[in-house]
């Protein structure tokens, strides 16, 4: 046989990662868990591009002409909406699956910046509310620290039906991050590996969503927006739904969403990437007159000033990120190399937030390691990185001659793959075809 | 004693009222008339008042419930006292599904039957109810005492962690993880306390507690079958 290292050819059923995904499952008999969000390429925002000016249009003047990027969310029901600087805000990211520390640097940054944070799995925690000036507070399937306090202390609530990470699924935080005081917050045993419900205890279809919306209005004096946070499935119809069911805003959250803690096989192979998402809820709105009426949040995979301009243009009120503010508080940053060594991975590769052993000290509940996020320095990354995004989304939507970036729409885009265009509904670039369109 | 007639108010108006109440209110006795079946009846409350409804209620009555002490006198609707802190929130006669969900605190009696999931995801409450109880009750109940005088449905207490279950009847089966536990003198004087604080007359030793076996606290690949 010749030992030339050319014949070698990997079978693509059973690339090597595969091979090694079995033999793990054979070595522990349970599914792989994990952070982060889908890993896999989809389809997504860099498959669209942007029709500048030209003879046709013409741009607006950077620094000099006025291009807006206030919105208001909550204006359908709620006497006290939520007026926000820019359309980005922070999604729901549990305290416990991050550490103190990590909530305090986002509230820090979103109100320096105008905008809002999101509480969690977790409950409400007082360096979060102290610190975000505009909070929104989630109702989930575990009602875990559901405080009627909580509820009236926040600026608006977001009735969580599900997760774009895994939509479907409940949360999940591991042994090693179910500390004492997350134990407390919890009502849970120190240790267990905990898992939350994925339905609601006390109300489960659209009906009953309405009667509990109605409820939450009631406790709350009518004043707060009340979102409703959906993972992308059958987003049309759960879209409509929603407003059936009397939300204010839609928050919706692509297969890209990520999570601290879910079976690999949820993450990767459930729910519909955030491209098609937003163009179905959209569709949605508009069918039944409420865009624009009905705020829509678009969550999943947001990571420059493009993916937000983009989302825009085709419907949404607004974005909401969760990994890319914890990428820019350094997650994955190529520092204390050697403690993702002993995870068993490099920057750039991590997805092991359920591990508790974080080593930029994000999603982490261990002291030594949280003490490596300093919240005033990670707040001031994240500001950085917000305003980075604000600029480049005012960039292209003076080049696109809008004045305010909700005025981006979908006539200000084209796709490169036939996929993209049929997911979008904008025309595949250079012609006039959009696939499934007459 | 103020009477609200929910024929010619909103259950806003009522629910306003009461919320809005201070401290120290002398306005402690409420009686509220023909509820209807109207949703959200008294909900958020937060002084000690006593709330007397008189009829039945729809979704959520004493949701969220902090303090007062609320009897409907007739039958409530889905999520009767869910998320309940603290008070005591009474139905004389029976309570649809998920009565007590996710409750935190204070006491939740059902004089008549409630039904499936009573107590899901219980968090501290104390449940006692004087008949029997449906299916999947105490599911995923974290902390609190539910007390059944009746019977209890299919899967009780189903991947609960350490609320404390007392049935005086019969189960028809016990959820994933829990199992039948020892009665000890200090389980004997908690259900009596509870009985008492009901006012329901049982013979404390006439119950059988389960609880979980926690073995489904942290994976084990030999377990699989029962997830």
């Amino acid at each position: 046989m010749s030992n030339d290292s050319r014949n070698l050819s990997e079978s693509a059923t059973f690339p090597p990662r595969v091979m090694a995904e079995i033999q793990r499952a054979a070595h522990e008999g349970l599914y792989d868990i994990r952070g982060a969000g889908a890993k896999r390429r989809l389809p997504n925002f860099d498959d669209l591009l942007f029709l500048g000016a030209s003879v046709s249009r013409y741009p607006l003047e950077g620094y000099r002409e006025k291009c807006d990027t206030n919105v208001t969310i909550g204006t359908r029901y709620a006497s006290k909406p939520i007026e926000l600087k820019i359309p980005i805000t922070i999604a729901g990211m549990s305290f416990g699956s991050l550490g103190a520390n990590a909530k305090e640097a986002l509230g820090l940054a979103a109100t320096a910046m105008g905008t809002s944070t999101t509480t969690g799995d977790g409950g409400m925690t007082d360096e979060e509310r102290n610190s975000s000036k505009t909070l929104v507070y989630q109702l989930l399937p575990s009602r875990y620290g559901m405080d009627p306090d909580h509820l009236r202390k926040a600026d608006a609530i977001e009735v969580v039906i599900g997760q774009g990470a895994k939509p479907g699924g409940g949360g999940m935080l591991l042994g090693l991050k179910i500390t004492d005081r997350v134990a407390q917050m919890r009502t849970l045993p120190k240790g267990i590996d905990q898992r939350s419900a994925c339905r609601h205890p006390d109300w489960t279809g659209p009906d009953d969503l309405e009667i509990k919306i109605h409820e939450l209005r009631e406790i709350t004096n009518w004043e707060k927006p009340i979102y409703i946070k959906i993972g992308a499935t059958r987003t049309r119809y759960d879209t409509a739904l929603a407003v059936k069911a009397g939300a204010d805003a839609i928050v919706l959250d692509g297969m890209q969403g990520g999570t601290a803690a879910t079976q690999d096989v949820f993450i990767e192979h459930v729910g519909i990437p955030t491209l098609p998402a937003v163009r179905q809820a959209v569709d949605a709105l508009q069918e039944l007159d409420m865009h624009r009426r009905v705020q829509l949040i678009v969550s999943g995979g947001i990571r420059t000033g493009a993916d937000v301009a983009k989302a825009l243009a085709l419907g949404a009120d607004a974005v909401s990120i969760g990994m890319a503010s914890l990428i820019a508080m350094n997650c994955n940053a190529p520092i204390y190399q050697a403690d993702y060594e002993k995870l068993g991975t490099r920057p750039g590769y991590c997805h092991q937030c359920h591990t508790g052993r974080c080593p930029v000290g994000i999603t982490t509940q261990d002291p030594e390691l949280e003490s490596r996020l300093n919240p005033e320095h990670a707040a001031r990354r994240l500001k950085n990185y917000l305003s980075t995004m604000v600029l480049e989304t005012q960039t292209l939507a003076r080049a696109c001659g809008k004045t305010h970036v909700l005025n981006l729409e979908p006539e200000d885009l084209v796709a490169l793959t036939v996929e993209s265009a049929a997911m979008a509904r904008v025309p595949l670039a250079g012609t006039d075809w959009i696939p499934g369109r007459q | 004693m103020i009477t609200v007639d929910l024929q010619d108010q909103p259950v806003r108006t009522l629910n306003a009222q009461l919320i809005q109440l201070p401290e120290n209110t002398n306005q402690k006795a409420w009686r509220v008339v023909n509820p209807m079946g109207a949703h959200a009846v008294a909900v958020g409350l937060t002084q000690a008042v006593n709330v007397d409804i008189e009829g039945h209620v729809g979704y959520y009555c004493a949701g969220m419930n902090q303090l007062a002490n609320i009897t409907v006198h007739g039958h409530a609707g889905t999520g009767f006292a869910e998320n309940i802190m603290s008070g005591i929130a009474r139905v004389t006669g029976n309570a649809s599904q998920s009565a007590g969900a996710s409750g935190h605190g204070g006491l939740v009696v059902i004089e008549g039957n409630a039904s499936s999931r009573c107590g899901i995801s219980m968090k501290g409450v104390n449940i006692v109810v004087g008949g029997s109880v449906g299916h999947m009750s105490a599911f995923m109940a974290q902390a609190g005492n539910l007390v059944v005088c009746g019977d209890a449905g299919a899967d009780l207490g189903d991947s609960m962690y350490e609320a404390k279950i007392f049935v005086r009847g019969t189960v028809a089966s016990l959820g994933s993880d829990v199992i039948a536990k020892e009665m000890r003198p200090e389980h004997l004087e908690l259900l009596s306390r509870l009985l008492a604080a009901a006012e329901i007359a049982a013979d404390p030793g006439s119950f059988r507690r389960y609880g979980s076996a926690r073995n489904l606290y942290n994976f084990n690949v030999d377990n699989a079958d029962s997830y």
